[in-house]
């Protein structure tokens, strides 16, 4: 294992593992820590009050108001759009159609993926939900009462929504608006080594395929986004409001779409009511309470209500998988293939780095040794609504751990051992990260036996296999589920990642004010993450100033320095990193400062959090409050130090950091109803160096039970006309206090080697990590009935099915 | 039409549309904008306000229908500066992070304690089945409410409800 060099981060040997809330952190809490440890939110006084401020919330003089006219119809050609009733009405200031918008060359827009997307269709609509028409209205409810005035005349084409059929000769063309386009393949992509991988499968004693199918969920944050433009015709100033986890790259993409120079425009993300990846695409209503702005010369809102963020924004995942694994026939694990067909929906607008097509499902081999592996996704467009790689996976990650963690347990069964035993015997060792994982992605850290076996203890693995066997031999239905998954966040180096030609690097400022109190500006955006506390809990870790005098500046791009945004659990990694340098310069900057004061060389000095000190004299000392006076006052600065005590970096990660944990499911099911409970889930984590243990914890909670959502609720499903089956919370169910257990978590800390505090990223884990437990937890229960497979999700009628021996596949 | 209504113990009077929702009624006439929309469908509960003390879905009631009645929403748990014992309980508990369905739960937990000042575990999950929480995995939300019922207020609740009633 590798640490950080750096003793003023490097968590104590007490920290190494251990159990999350064992009773009652408040009362052991020490006051409030000057750096890591546990420590209220300073974002929590204004929500509890109700004092946040979210983008709905915005209200500005002369506002109007803007809803979307959308297809009720997955693939048609449009006729005629007839919008004089609707602007006949009062109240009513514009109706926008695509007509309207294409000489502004705004009719398409650049998606994530150099794709192009219809703000308002033009020629066709390629999936139920898209957006037809956008009328702006002097209130909310007018805007509404118009949309049923406008006339639509749709030619209905067939539909490609059953993704199996997408490439078949004969299959509709939905892309026709793309030149030469004869059919709805995307693309292809493969990583690892297949020759070698068909010789690892050839001296295999077992051999195993298994369609494993991850199906189209929803982020689902609980607010929708939407968006408040304000366009100034005099300055030709834009800023808009809007539900953001990336303002600067949205900045940048905004002009790059409108036209509107870059320092003309502010994006100011305000308070964001949950994102899980939701926002961070650029949606046509963003653009269209832009235009409707210019077009109008007032602010205008648009909010999307929920079923049209269901049905017409960012959906996740949509794989359907094809894992084989080979293996000795004592456990040894040889090689794993997996083929995925990929359902990007009607554009290729998913959100990720621009040379991974396939997002990071290069981690499928997952946290085992292989002789060789080899993966394969083919992506291709139906009538669905665009996006992808949104609800909180780390692009692609939580597909690829849930194909090789439902793969070991399909293995564990066919060779009759123990799936604890068969992932103890094949973890990749402490001793050989960094760790080539024969995909192309090398892992930084890990010691995954001993926080496997720490999860083990915790849970009191051994005594629930005895239960289990004591049920079974009574007939009920009692399943113990294990996922074990490393994923890869923090994207990531810019030679090799960027989005748009926008390399993914953070930035950060850090100024200390002449009384030593200090303002950090970060690039990232919280959604609910915490920022406002962990970051200045960064900046005081590494400077001494207590958190409370500390304030994080985000989510203005006239307030801060440029960089990509909050999402695939980037934040504490990339611009967790950038303030933790931009903390170091500053320090580095005091210490010439100190010297100077001290009258002794820079050399001479020694570092202690909050101050530095002559060696061998700790009374000759400087606070960093001291310094910072005298950087703002009349003393004559050392050489190279042009006054105030302030700096700022760009961050640009090495390598990815690769956070990992273990975790365990116990479920029950109802015989006479195929009911899952989960009756108990222990999440335990490694995400290196812990800033704070209680924002960690609640990141883990809210992750663990998205995994229970999609595992055994959450599906957007469709019907063969195209049809959106999932488009309101009451068909696109979602886990409420009654479906989910008291949450058990524990941890082990292995630091990042190359992060400059060891932090390794946190808020995806468990989204990724908790699926496959509960279903592997699930089959486990069924096995007594012979079952060795089945696909999320897990809900009762599903899980009858497979108890019949039908199991099926959602889609 | 004229609506007639005690809101947070104020007296407040409005003429609107008879269609329009408690909700948007709140939140676009009164601007108070702590209380929140989520779904069209009464089903996530980020709007919960509490309509003679009983918690409510404002998305699911007209304002024309709260005439007459007292309505507390999130901006009146604190009073005279001193924030109520669910507000403290979430804060201390880790119980909200992006904050947005943290009003409604308040006042549903408001409303639950108000009833039982000890619930259990299961009848606190109960009580705010009704409201979706997409960040915490709602452990810390229980805690939370538990942490108020350990803690109440010495005076300030009862006093609060003095006024509700007399309004």
């Amino acid at each position: 294992m590798t640490i950080v060099d750096d003793p003023q981060t490097r968590p104590g040997g007490d920290y190494e593992h251990g159990r999350d809330h064992e009773h009652n952190p408040s009362a052991d809490a020490p006051e409030r820590p000057i750096g890591f440890g546990r420590l209220q939110r300073k974002e929590d006084p204004r929500f509890v009050r109700g004092q946040g401020n979210y983008t709905d919330d915005v209200v500005l003089p002369g506002m109007l108001h803007g809803a979307i006219l959308r297809s009720p119809v997955a693939h048609a050609r449009i006729v005629s759009i007839d919008t004089s009733e609707a602007l006949a009405r009062p109240g009513v200031r514009a109706v926008l159609t695509g007509k309207d918008l294409e000489p502004l060359k705004l009719a398409w827009i650049p998606t994530l993926s150099y794709d192009v997307q219809a703000v308002l269709a033009t020629d066709k609509v390629r999936f139920q939900g898209q957006e037809v028409a956008f009328v702006i209205a002097d209130d909310r409810y007018a805007a509404r009462d118009a949309l049923e005035l406008i006339r639509v005349d749709y030619d209905i084409l067939p539909p490609v929504i059953d993704v199996r059929h997408a490439l078949d000769a004969g299959a509709p063309i939905i892309r026709d608006d793309l030149e030469g386009r004869t059919n709805n393949h995307i693309a292809d992509w493969d990583c690892g080594d297949s020759v070698a991988t068909d010789a690892a499968f050839a001296k295999a004693d077992v051999v195993l395929k298994q369609e494993i199918v991850y199906p189209r969920v929803h982020p689902a944050p609980m607010e929708t986004c939407g968006s408040v433009a304000d366009f100034n015709r005099v300055s030709g100033e834009l800023t808009l409001y809007v539900t953001s986890q990336a303002p600067h790259a949205h900045r940048t993409v905004i002009a790059m779409v409108s036209g509107i120079p870059e320092h003309k425009i502010r994006v100011i993300s305000p308070d964001i009511g949950g994102g899980f990846g939701n926002k961070v695409g650029i949606y046509p209503g963003y653009v269209l309470s832009i235009v409707g702005s210019i077009v109008t010369g007032h602010p205008v809102k648009w909010m999307e209500d929920r079923s049209e963020n269901l049905m017409s924004t960012s959906f996740a995942r949509d794989y359907i998988m094809t894992g084989e694994i080979a293996a000795t026939k004592d456990g040894k694990l040889l090689g794993i293939r997996a083929s995925v067909l990929a359902d990007h929906g009607a554009f290729n607008g998913v959100a990720q780095p621009t040379k991974f097509p396939a997002g990071f499902f290069n981690l499928f081999p997952g946290s085992y040794t292989w002789e060789a592996v080899y993966g394969k996704v083919t992506s291709v467009y139906t009538n669905k609504a665009p996006g992808g790689v949104a609800y909180a996976c780390s692009f692609r990650v939580t597909e690829a751990v849930y194909l090789v963690e439902r793969m070991i347990d399909r293995l564990a069964i066919e060779l009759n051992m123990d799936p604890a035993e068969l992932r103890l015997k094949n973890f990749i060792k402490p001793e050989q990260f960094p760790y080539d994982n024969k995909a192309g992605f090398e892992y930084d850290s890990g010691q995954y036996e001993k926080t496997m076996r720490h999860a083990m203890d915790l849970i009191g693995y051994d005594e629930l296999r005895k239960e289990q066997a004591e049920k079974r031999s009574r007939g009920e239905l009692m399943g113990i589920g294990i996922s074990f998954f490393t994923e890869g966040v923090g994207a990531g180096p810019r030679k090799h990642m960027d989005i748009l030609g926008l390399g993914m690097a953070d930035g950060a400022e850090l100024r200390i004010h002449p009384t030593g109190k200090a303002v950090v500006r970060i690039s990232v955006q919280s959604q609910g993450q915490a920022h406002e506390t962990t970051f200045a809990q960064i900046v005081a870790e590494e400077i001494g100033i207590p958190p409370e005098d500390i304030e994080v500046v985000h989510g203005d791009t006239d307030q801060t320095p440029f960089g990509l945004g909050t999402y695939g659990s980037r934040s504490t990694p990339v611009s967790g990193a950038a303030v933790a340098m931009v903390t170091r310069k500053v320090r580095d900057k005091a210490r010439l400062i100190a010297a100077a004061m001290l009258e002794t060389r820079p050399e001479d000095l020694e570092w202690e959090k909050g101050r530095w000190f002559v060696k061998g004299d700790p009374s000759a000392g400087k606070t960093i409050q001291e310094i910072a006076l005298a950087a703002h006052g009349t003393m004559e600065l050392p050489e190279g130090v042009d006054g105030n005590l302030d700096a700022e970096v760009t961050y640009d990660p090495p390598n990815l950091t690769y956070p990992y944990g273990a975790y365990f499911c116990v479920t029950d099911i109802d015989r006479g109803t195929g009911k899952v409970t989960v009756r108990r889930f222990l999440a335990v984590d490694d995400c290196g160096t812990r800033i704070n243990p209680m924002v960690i914890e609640g990141q883990v909670h809210g992750g663990l039970t998205d995994g229970v959502g999609m595992a055994l609720m959450e599906l957007i499903e469709f019907d063969s006309d195209g049809n959106n089956l999932g488009g309101s919370f009451m068909d696109y169910l979602i886990p409420t206090a009654m479906e989910v257990p008291d949450w058990e978590t524990g941890f082990t800390v292995t630091p990042s080697p190359h992060h400059p505090i060891g932090a390794k990223g946190i808020g995806e884990s468990a989204t990724v990590g908790s699926p496959p437990a509960i279903v592997n937890s699930v089959i486990d229960a069924l096995r007594p009935l012979g079952v060795t497979a089945m696909d999320m999700p897990c809900t009762p009628a599903r899980v009858w099915d497979a108890m019949q021996g039908h199991a099926t596949p959602p889609i | 039409m004229h609506v007639t209504m005690t809101v947070n113990g104020d007296e407040v009077e409005r003429d609107i549309e008879p269609r329009v929702l408690l909700v948007h009624f709140l939140r676009e006439n009164l601007g108070l904008t702590g209380t929140h929309w989520g779904c069209d469908t009464s089903n996530c509960g980020t709007c919960v306000v509490q309509i003679d003390g009983e918690p409510v879905k404002s998305c699911t009631v007209l304002a024309a229908m709260a005439d007459g009645h007292a309505v507390r929403t999130v901006e009146g748990l604190e009073v005279a500066g001193t924030v109520d014992p669910i507000q403290q309980g979430f804060m201390e508990e880790h119980g909200l992070q992006c904050g947005f369905c943290t009003p409604g739960m308040m006042l549903t937990a408001r409303a639950l304690l108000d009833e039982n000042p000890h619930p259990s575990e299961g009848e606190i999950r109960e009580a705010i089945s009704g409201q979706i929480c997409r960040c915490t995995g709602y452990a810390t939300i229980v805690r939370s409410i538990q942490w108020a019922a350990d803690h109440p207020a010495e005076t300030a609740d009862s006093t609060l409800e003095d006024e509700d009633v007399k309004a």
